[in-house]
């Protein structure tokens, strides 16, 4: 599975790193950074969550 | 086989629908919603789709691409006109019944207007209609856009119309806007972000009528103490009103306005047996605020409360097969996008609480306000400061504690 940001949605709300701190980090320079590109399996249902809730449907998951 | 019926096709009803088949229910769904196709996402309304950056097709609900997977019947066109709570039925406008096996109640909100805003040339902002409505006038460059409210809708609106390069005048009737939202004086800086941006903002200006032409076109505002703001475009950004009125009639308690309005459920979001309510119109007691009744009209609450009503239903369905979620905890949190400012406010603070500077200052390109009411940390308010108020939301969803959420500043 990989996680992959359309970074011209992106508008860096860190509603996904409420989701998944270990995955997304929004940090004070207020840009959004993916810690794990390639996060574990057990992840899953967590990147789905986050692809769904973000506002600006910025997050896809391939694979 | 009875359906489950939802009345509502847009955030909340989606996103029930959506947790409603992730868990296995697999019965017959039924859809309605008197919109003519299926609703918009409403958030780029304001922004991207006014502006003319985006065509209207984009702004797309994020579950809008899975509608075939769902194999629900959507009736689109069609209001749920009664709902027999006994019974368990749904009347629409067409004249026929539905019988129900359990009810979704997602009919969200719809923008409160003025009685004489009916003129060519004033909008309300709900639909996506509405929307190519406004921009379609937009387009024509109106010498001056009036936008009467300084509430998010409306302060969105005049951030657009003002990246469009338009004149626009804002009228706000108190001296603080978003008194009710952000007490305590803090929308002060709401003023002051829409002077910058270059809007003639006018606060404690109250429109007494909408002026029309001899053509019966708008043709500007006269406020209560005589002077005429002319404008051939008014925007009327006053707030929304949950839409209930098709429930009056039922057995269901509805609150009134001073209550806040809404649909009033338990914790868990269960209006009466077999009946859920979800979004805009939920008016639920929050147990992470001890049980303090609460109705948000933002965008997360409808895909959260969504997730937990699919889920509701169907222990109302079948206890046996599904659990009962519980009650609904949340953190409410809403954003709102105006010029290059990100204004983000999560929980939820009322008139009393105290506001409490934590980072920047109100005035400045970057603050944190926090709310304190005794023990706990009730809401906090953010300008450009994403990180901080994710950090606040997730100490606060664990508890409101004011040390715990205070001391992340
Ligand atoms: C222009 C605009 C911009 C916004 N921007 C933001 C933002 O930036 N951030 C944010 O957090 N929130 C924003 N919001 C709020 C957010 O969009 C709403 O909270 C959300 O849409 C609520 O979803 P809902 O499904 O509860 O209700 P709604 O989206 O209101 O949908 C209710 C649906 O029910 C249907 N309906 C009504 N009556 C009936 C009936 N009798 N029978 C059947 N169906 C019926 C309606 O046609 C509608 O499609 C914005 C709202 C608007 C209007
Ligand atoms: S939720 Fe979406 S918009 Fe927000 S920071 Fe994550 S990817 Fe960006």
């Amino acid at each position: 599975m990989k996680i992959v940001i359309d970074y011209d949605l992106c508008e860096a709300n860190a509603i996904c790193m409420a989701i998944e701190p270990s995955v997304f980090e929004v940090r004070e320079d207020d840009n959004l950074y993916i810690l794990d590109e390639e996060p574990p399996e057990e992840l899953r249902p967590k990147m789905e969550e986050a692809a769904r809730r973000c506002p600006k449907q910025a997050i896809s998951i391939e694979g | 086989m009875k359906a489950l019926v939802v009345a509502g096709a847009s955030l909340g009803g989606m996103n029930t629908v959506q947790s409603a088949r992730s868990a296995g229910y697999d019965g017959p769904i039924c859809l309605v919603d008197p919109s003519p196709v299926l609703p918009h996402d409403r958030p780029p309304l304001t922004k991207q789709v006014l502006a003319g950056e985006w065509e209207l097709e984009r702004a797309r609900q994020p579950v809008a691409d899975k509608l075939a997977e769902f194999d629900v019947d959507l009736r689109l066109g069609v209001a749920a006109e009664s709902l027999d709570v006994a019974g368990l039925a749904v009347g629409l406008d067409d004249g026929s019944r539905l019988d129900a096996s359990a009810v979704v109640l997602a009919t969200g909100s719809r923008a409160r207007s003025l009685p004489d805003a009916t003129a060519p040339g004033t909008h309300t902002l709900r639909t996506g209609a509405d929307c190519l409505a406004l921009r379609g006038e937009l387009d024509l460059r109106p010498e001056r856009v009036v936008v009467i409210g300084a509430g998010f809708i409306g302060a969105e609106v005049a951030a657009t119309c003002r990246s469009r390069g338009l004149e626009v005048t804002m009228l706000e009737a108190d001296e603080v806007p978003l008194g009710r939202v952000l007490p305590g004086g803090m929308g002060a800086f709401m003023a002051d972000l829409h002077r910058s941006g270059g809007v003639d903002v006018r606060l404690g200006a109250r429109p007494e009528a909408i002026l029309t032409d001899d053509h019966g076109h708008t043709s500007g505002v006269r406020l209560d103490d005589g002077e005429v703001v002319p404008a051939r475009v008014v925007v009327v950004g006053i707030g929304a009103v949950p839409a209930v009125d098709w429930l009056a009639g039922s057995a269901l308690s509805l609150r009134s306005p001073a209550e806040g309005g809404g649909v009033a459920t338990d914790a868990t979001l269960l209006a009466a047996p077999g009946v859920v309510a979800v979004g805009d119109v939920a008016s639920w007691p929050n147990p992470l605020f001890d049980g303090e009744v609460m109705r948000v009209e933002h965008w997360e609450n409808a895909i959260d409360q969504g997730a937990h009503a699919g889920r509701r239903v169907l222990a109302e369905l079948d206890p046996k097969r599904w659990d009962n979620p519980g009650g609904f905890s949340s953190v409410p949190w809403f954003w709102s996008d105006q010029y290059d400012s990100k204004i983000q406010m999560v929980g939820r603070a009322r008139p009393g609480d105290e506001p409490v500077v934590v980072s920047g200052a109100p005035g400045e390109d970057r603050f944190v306000v926090l709310y304190r009411r005794g023990g706990w940390c009730t809401a906090a308010l953010g300008l450009n400061r994403p990180r901080d108020l994710v950090r606040a939301r997730m100490a606060m969803s664990e508890s409101l504690a004011w040390d715990g959420v205070a001391s992340l500043f």
